[in-house]
């Protein structure tokens, strides 16, 4: 491709046929670049229309934030860049930059009168690529097209790592005008890093002389291979071309899977670096980090009420995780996440939660990925500090739930359900929270779990390797949400070469990075789902979440589920691995519920509440179920805090009293979501 | 007059508004915007930027009224202000401003609404002056010249 224009030449080198950041530098460019600014102030706004419009540049302008992101939703690919007023009547602007970041990864830029620094810093947080400061000069526009290019630049890059993240391309980026005070972009890295592992791509090949990158559509079947892939070579092995071979899916190429392949790695890394705070960007690929699972915590209760509230979480769910007991209403809340934000963040978009639709919606993994974006920035130290403790309770539970769950060798089902390639077509295809369909060695928990092992693991990466789900989390606080995916990898039907035993307790390691990672990424989302793992429910080998779906269950096509369902799934797949591991023998698997943040695995978590919603209506929670289901339940109760202990042990009390069998009973702060597989119409 | 008469005496005019502080560069660029795509691309802005300012301040006169004021509210409103007096590029208007939100965060109410007062003031200055000169602008072009480019030397 031809570097033209005279901004200057893009000193990017493109070996391959693949797509590569110069391709999107035409002979015009920058020119047409398809700029959305936002701003309420209409002079402002009418200036800069006109600025960029000088700048030769495709202006639409909008004055309200929320405008803004429907015209971003309606317009996929219609834009290259956003610009956005921070301060804005109707919706903070580090709230809207975070959903774009989330729902469209694409290049914000920030301004406002203010040039405080703790405002600037707080866009470089969030993740905005620069920060101008008003009143805006033309010369300042005219260089936004950078960002553009470098953003693809670094994702073209990425596809050529092959074994890891480069994170290395992203030089900060100076403002030309040296009036601004342009963040540099070391912190654009991180967010346009996290940003690219919620990028959708779709089957065709752009035109190169387009800004648009070839997008493949990674559906929940095809993200589950790919994840299923990678476990076979192992995280570290795992490079793209040999994923594709094993794939083996025509019509996807290597970049594709490069690409992929670097979301899934940030993904994992994310989840392990959340729990460091913040601050620190670059945790060990799968350390263990002190989970951020304080707002997990919060999210039991906080999250259920908050979720019904929002409509996400039907009532009746509530009122039965409630009525159940197991789900703790008190919100330790430490949740730093605000309904509006858990919605955002489980939100995927409608299609995510139409089941029937047969698949996660791209957005899906766009959402997982988001979800954790805007985690993160969410959390607050403290709240990471809980996290910390969530993860090792919740670690804690999967052991013990591991344990029992290795008694069953459906425990396996528990991870496989996710990667059971059928399991999820039936999960999915299911218009409504449909049943999960019984597997004969489909675990509830694998149905979920199918969705968000699936999703889970495979954004994690590790979990492939997770045995134990419960031992790893008890390593780790945050490895639950690696539980899931560890348990996916156990279950039979899971090509996963994990090995783990099917019992799979034995990867600790893994599960701990898997639940880490999940729990990092949710940044405290975990909706206080309560994921109702149709453990019991029939066979010892179903362990379908019959009631997955507590959040599914209305929402499954309503976008107010958006969140919950992802979270869900995430919870699910999590507990349901957890949980079936341990009723292994025990029919009713109980319902491992892992706070899984939903922002983790927005894709897990809408898969395995599909899975488990699709159980239920099955009807494979036969009457039987509500006893069983009970005593199925597993119950993980994370405490984030002393008074989480509390809960927690009043929990376990109470399942006890209802014939659960409880194998563990984690001393420490494990973020636990309970799901209740239950049969309830 | 005759038209290089008014051109001589706009730009005279427009540098005095520079001198004094009324207007900054910001201006200048605004000017530089305006061709012959957008002839009254200065004007527009600038009628929108005195619809706009007058709603808040009022808005502001009504929020600084209350028994309980609402500083966050107060705040918002005159950094609102401040962004689009820099834009157009009120320079005194938006130094004002300024001056205005420090007293917000104190909290303090009678300097709050001593700062309203030269708010308006400034505001009321920059509003006339400008109408001026774009009325100038109007009658060169109405007798068939071109407005002069202003080189301050920014």
């Amino acid at each position: 491709m031809n570097l033209s224009s005279g901004r200057g030449s893009m000193s990017i080198t493109s070996s391959s046929a693949a797509w590569k950041p110069a391709d999107v530098v035409t002979d015009q460019f920058p020119a047409g670049l398809r700029v959305l600014v936002v701003d309420d102030d209409p002079t402002c706004l009418m200036i800069l229309e006109k600025m960029l419009r000088t700048c030769l540049y495709e202006v639409t302008k909008c004055n309200q934030a929320e405008t803004a992101l429907s015209i971003l939703r309606e317009h996929k690919n219609g834009f290259d860049i956003v610009i956005s007023d921070v301060h804005m009547p109707d919706m903070d602007g580090f709230k809207l930059l975070e959903h774009i970041g989330l729902e469209m990864d694409l290049p914000v830029i920030m301004m406002s009168a203010d040039d405080g620094k703790h405002v600037v810093m707080k866009g470089v947080t969030h993740g905005a690529c620069d920060y101008l400061i008003k009143p805006v000069r033309i010369e300042a526009l005219k260089n936004i097209w950078q960002h553009v290019v470098r953003k693809r630049k670094n994702e073209w890059k990425d596809f050529e790592q092959s074994g890891s993240v480069d994170e290395g391309d992203q030089q900060p980026k100076q403002s030309e005008d040296a009036d601004y005070s342009s963040s540099a972009n070391e912190g654009n890295w991180r967010g346009s890093k996290k940003r690219k592992d919620d990028e959708e791509e779709t089957d065709e090949r752009d035109d190169t002389s387009t800004l648009k990158r070839a997008r493949v559509v990674w559906s929940v079947e095809l993200h589950q291979q790919f994840v299923v892939a990678v476990n076979q070579l192992g995280i570290d092995k795992a490079v793209p071309k040999k994923i594709l071979e094993l794939m083996n899916v025509p019509g996807l190429t290597r970049e594709n899977v490069a690409s992929h392949l670097q979301k899934y790695r940030l993904y994992l890394r994310r989840l392990s670096g959340v729990s460091q705070h913040q601050s620190n960007l670059n945790p060990p690929f799968i350390s263990p980090q002190d989970a951020t699972f304080g707002p997990l915590s919060s999210l039991n209760g906080l999250d259920l009420q908050a979720l019904a509230a929002t409509g996400q979480l039907p009532s009746q769910n509530l009122a039965r995780l409630q009525a159940a007991g197991l789900v703790r209403q008190t919100a330790k809340s430490s949740i730093p996440m605000t309904l509006v934000d858990q919605r955002n963040i489980l939100s995927f978009e409608n299609p995510k939660l139409r089941f029937g639709e047969g698949q996660l919606q791209h957005m899906n993994n766009k959402q997982q990925i988001n979800l954790l974006h805007g985690i993160p920035t969410n959390m607050e130290p403290k709240q990471l500090a809980s996290f910390q403790h969530t993860a090792q309770s919740i670690g804690n539970m999967n052991m013990q739930v591991a344990s029992h769950g290795a008694q069953n060798n459906q425990n396996n089902s528990l991870v496989v359900q996710m990667r059971q390639p059928q399991s999820r077509g039936q999960i999915l295809g299911d218009s409504t929270v449909s049943h999960t369909p019984r597997h004969p060695s489909s675990m509830v928990q694998p149905i979920l779990s199918n969705g968000m092992a699936a999703n889970v693991a495979s954004r994690n990466g590790i979990p492939e390797n997770i045995r134990a789900p419960g031992y790893n989390l008890v390593s780790q606080a945050s490895s639950m949400l690696n539980f899931p995916m560890n348990h996916a990898s156990e279950l039979p039907g899971n090509s996963f070469p994990l090995g783990s035993t099917p019992s799979g307790f034995a990867s600790k390691g893994a599960f701990q990075e898997d639940v880490s990672l999940e729990i990092k990424g949710s940044g405290g989302l975990m909706p206080g789902y309560d994921i109702f793992n149709d453990l019991n429910q029939h066979k010892p080998q179903n362990w379908e979440l019959p009631n997955v779906g507590l959040t599914f269950d209305a929402p499954q096509h309503s976008s107010s589920l958006q969140g919950s369902p992802d979270l869900m799934q995430s919870v699910l797949a999590q507990q349901g691995f957890s949980s079936s591991q341990m009723n292994g023998h025990n029919r009713s698997a109980a319902v491992v519920s892992e706070a899984i943040p939903v922002n983790l695995f927005p894709d897990y978590f809408e898969q395995v509440l599909t899975s488990a919603l699709l159980k239920q209506q099955e009807g494979t929670a036969p009457t039987e179920n509500e006893f069983d289901f009970v005593r199925t339940t597993v119950l993980f109760m994370i405490a984030v805090s002393d008074v989480h202990v509390h809960c927690k042990r009043k929990i376990f009390r109470t399942i006890k009293s209802a014939g659960t069998r409880i194998s563990c009973f984690f001393q420490k702060p494990v973020v636990c979501f309970v799901v209740f597989l239950s049969n309830l119409p | 007059m005759e038209v290089g008469q008014m051109q001589r005496r706009l730009v005279d005019y427009t540098k005095t508004l520079f001198m004094e502080g009324f207007l900054d560069a910001q201006f200048l660029q605004l000017q530089q915007l305006q061709d012959e795509n957008n002839p009254d691309f200065v004007v527009e802005v600038v009628s929108l930027f005195f619809d706009d300012s007058e709603k808040l301040l009022n808005n502001l006169s009504m929020a600084l009224d209350q028994p309980n004021v609402d500083f966050k509210k107060v705040d918002a409103h005159v950094h609102q202000l401040k962004g689009s007096s820099s834009s157009i590029g009120a320079q005194r208007v938006k130094n004002a401003c300024i001056a205005f939100r420090n007293f917000c965060e104190e909290q303090n109410i009678d300097a709050t609404l001593r700062c309203l007062q030269q708010v308006k003031h400034e505001y009321y200055l920059v509003k006339n002056k400008l109408e001026t000169l774009l009325r100038l602008e109007q009658q060169i072009v109405a007798a068939g010249g071109s407005i002069p480019m202003i080189d301050m030397g920014f």
